[in-house]
């Protein structure tokens, strides 16, 4: 190997022009790569997008047995005041045969004191298949919601219960601000 | 056949010209001298349609972006105020609505075309994979036009289909978060979409340029299937395929003005004059009828991911048929019993563009499921098979033979 000349053929060893011809490669790579990213991530929500992301809501106005939507980073949340019945639906469901178990209290978020209110349910109104807005006040076959697009049927926990949705109503984060009003976000 | 320049400049610009940027030439040997196979017929002037949609879209749609507003709260008042008060706004917004649709029916006449008489075998697997990407891209461009006049079904369709994207297992939401540019279908999602829906005509017309010029390397298939072996087998684009194409343009347009000033919104979806509403989503949502099939494939499958995949799926065997049909033989005239299968793949194509319009529910559902099945089949099973065990008919000696005897194959000498 002593006095091989670059480029002859069989034994060629890596030269120097081979070692900047490689740098210099991952050195346009690696900087086309990190050009590329202000190009997509400008898609993101931007600042004035992200600072949009609470509401307050006041839930003493609503009738047991019916719900409001409001919308919250331009989505509908459900806010239902679920009867005694329906709690009790919810509870009486054998966890493990869901599709996406949880149990009814997993899905709510307490008070400050710390206390539940099973009463008051709190969720995105969005079918987790792919986006639709469910129909409620007991619409479907589990008595909870219904999705008019292809046919999802959550329980009264917003649980998926039947159709092609994988999962159950997401949650929101809220909190109580006081006993009658709560913020989402 | 890319065969020698026939081209002779005759006057001094033209000679001058020829020299420095040989446009004339191009065009007088790709549309004038181009030799053709005698034998085309009329599932052959869907090309030149095609062509002539894209064209109309861009005019009619360069025109509505002079007056249309990319805002979700100006946005449908805009699109109203066109058809209403710029002068003959409606014109050309029904010109360009129900353009896509025609665009759409000579794609998809253009594709079935293909099927049929095997353009997509070797020599032509490149234009027929560039085929394809131009699907895909008047997919992506007609869904995107469909968002902007921001009505309900417009707004419900955006949600839908960009959910798609959250089926995808970790990241699906990040990226569905990233196409929305927010938490939600919303503002920044209308002006994004609009501005591709600007760019990718454009770019829909470079691949386009890309197909012909693929096409005009090996030429034109024809229904006989056969190559071109000697000058017999063609005739001069112009006049014997200007004259055909334009007589074929002419009843197209017929069909596409019947539309556009008898029946201007039977192909679209009356909820649509409903502004978007983002907290309710209509009773029964379906999307363009181009879309139908699709949408039939992807609501047949229970699962979420399964379902996402067996559609886009849809569209990835048709790349990869080239290779997945076995048989040498062209044109399924010769071929007995892959015509069967294939008048069947029509039929459930039909009954899958049906199922789409209608609840997956009981009959509906079934039948939809049975088609998927079968377009699934046709391409991963009876393609490939019968390419080793069928008996094909025989086959003319030349494509000049079988314009003489009708197709059939010439009598054969006494054996
Ligand atoms: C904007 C859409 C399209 C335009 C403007 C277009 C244009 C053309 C033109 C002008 C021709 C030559 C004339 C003819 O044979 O009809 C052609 C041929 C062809 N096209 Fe397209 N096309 C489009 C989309 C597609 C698609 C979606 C496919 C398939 C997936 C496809 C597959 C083919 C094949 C295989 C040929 C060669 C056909 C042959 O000579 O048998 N095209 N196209
Ligand atoms: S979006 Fe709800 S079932 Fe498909």
């Amino acid at each position: 190997m002593s006095d091989a000349t670059a480029g002859q053929i069989g034994d060629q060893e890596p030269t120097r022009r081979d070692f900047i011809h490689i740098a210099a490669g991952a050195a346009v790579v690696g900087g086309g790569v990190l050009a590329l990213w202000p190009f997509i991530d400008q898609m993101n929500p931007a600042a004035d997008t992200l600072a949009l992301s609470t509401t307050e809501v006041d839930i003493s106005q609503i009738p047991v047995g019916s719900q409001i939507t409001v919308s919250w980073r331009g989505k509908p949340v459900f806010i239902r005041h679920r009867t005694e019945e329906e709690i009790a639906e919810a509870n009486a469901v054998d966890v493990s045969s869901l599709r996406d178990p949880q149990t009814d209290d997993e899905r709510l978020v307490p008070d400050p004191e710390g206390a539940l209110r099973p009463e008051i349910l709190v969720m995105e109104g969005v079918c987790t298949h792919f986006g639709c807005v469910p129909l409620g006040d007991g619409a479907g076959p589990f008595d909870g919601w219904f999705c008019p697009c292809h046919g999802s049927a959550y329980d009264t926990s917003g649980r998926i219960r039947q159709g092609p949705a994988p999962l159950n109503l997401p949650v929101p984060p809220y909190a109580y601000l006081s006993d009658n009003v709560i913020r989402i976000g | 056949m890319a065969g020698p320049s026939t081209y002779e400049p005759k006057s001094g610009i033209e000679r001058w010209m020829d020299s420095r940027l040989p446009l004339i030439r191009l065009g007088y040997d790709s549309m004038v001298d181009y030799p053709t196979p005698r034998n085309l017929n009329y599932w052959w002037t869907f090309g030149g349609i095609l062509t002539l949609c894209l064209v109309i879209q861009i005019v009619t749609g360069v025109v509505l972006g002079m007056h249309y507003v990319a805002h979700v709260d100006m946005a449908f008042d805009s699109v109203q105020r066109i058809r209403r008060d710029v002068n003959y706004g409606w014109l050309i917004q029904y010109i360009h609505a129900n353009g896509a649709s025609m665009f759409f029916l000579a794609v998809y006449l253009h594709i079935f075309r293909g099927l049929y008489y095997g353009s997509y075998k070797p020599p032509r697997e490149v234009i027929w994979i560039l085929g394809v990407v131009i699907l895909l891209l008047m997919m992506a461009t007609a869904f995107m036009g469909y968002v902007l006049p921001w009505g309900q079904m417009s707004f419900w369709g955006a949600v839908v289909i960009t959910n798609f994207f959250t089926a995808i297992p970790l990241v699906g939401d990040a990226i569905t978060t990233l196409l929305w540019g927010g938490f939600s279908v919303g503002n920044p999602t209308l002006n994004r979409f609009y501005s591709l829906h600007y760019l990718l005509p454009f770019v829909i017309f470079g691949v386009v340029a890309l197909h012909i010029w693929a096409l005009h390397v090996p030429g034109n298939n024809n229904p006989a299937g056969l190559s071109v072996k000697s000058r017999a087998d063609t005739v001069p684009f112009h006049p014997y395929y200007t004259v055909k194409d334009g007589f074929a343009i002419i009843l197209f347009l017929i069909l596409f003005s019947v539309f556009v000033f008898y029946l201007p919104d039977a192909l679209g979806h009356a909820d649509n004059y409903i502004p978007a509403d983002p907290l309710k989503t209509p009773e029964h949502i379906v999307p363009e009828w181009y879309f139908l099939p699709f949408y039939a494939i992807l609501r047949s499958i229970p699962n979420k991911l399964m379902g996402v995949l067996a559609m886009f799926g849809s569209i990835g065997v048709l790349v990869a048929l080239p290779w997945l049909d076995t048989s040498k033989v062209r044109s399924m005239r010769y071929r007995p019993t892959a015509r069967w299968c294939f008048i069947i793949f029509v039929i459930a194509c039909l009954a899958l563009g049906y199922a789409g319009a209608h609840n997956p529910e009981g009959i509906n559902l079934w039948m939809g499921r049975a088609a998927t099945l079968y377009y699934f089949v046709y391409f991963l099973l009876l393609l490939p098979i019968l390419g080793l065990v069928e008996k094909p008919k025989p086959r003319p000696a030349s494509i000049a033979d079988s314009v003489k005897s009708h197709g059939e194959p010439a009598a054969t000498p006494a054996e």
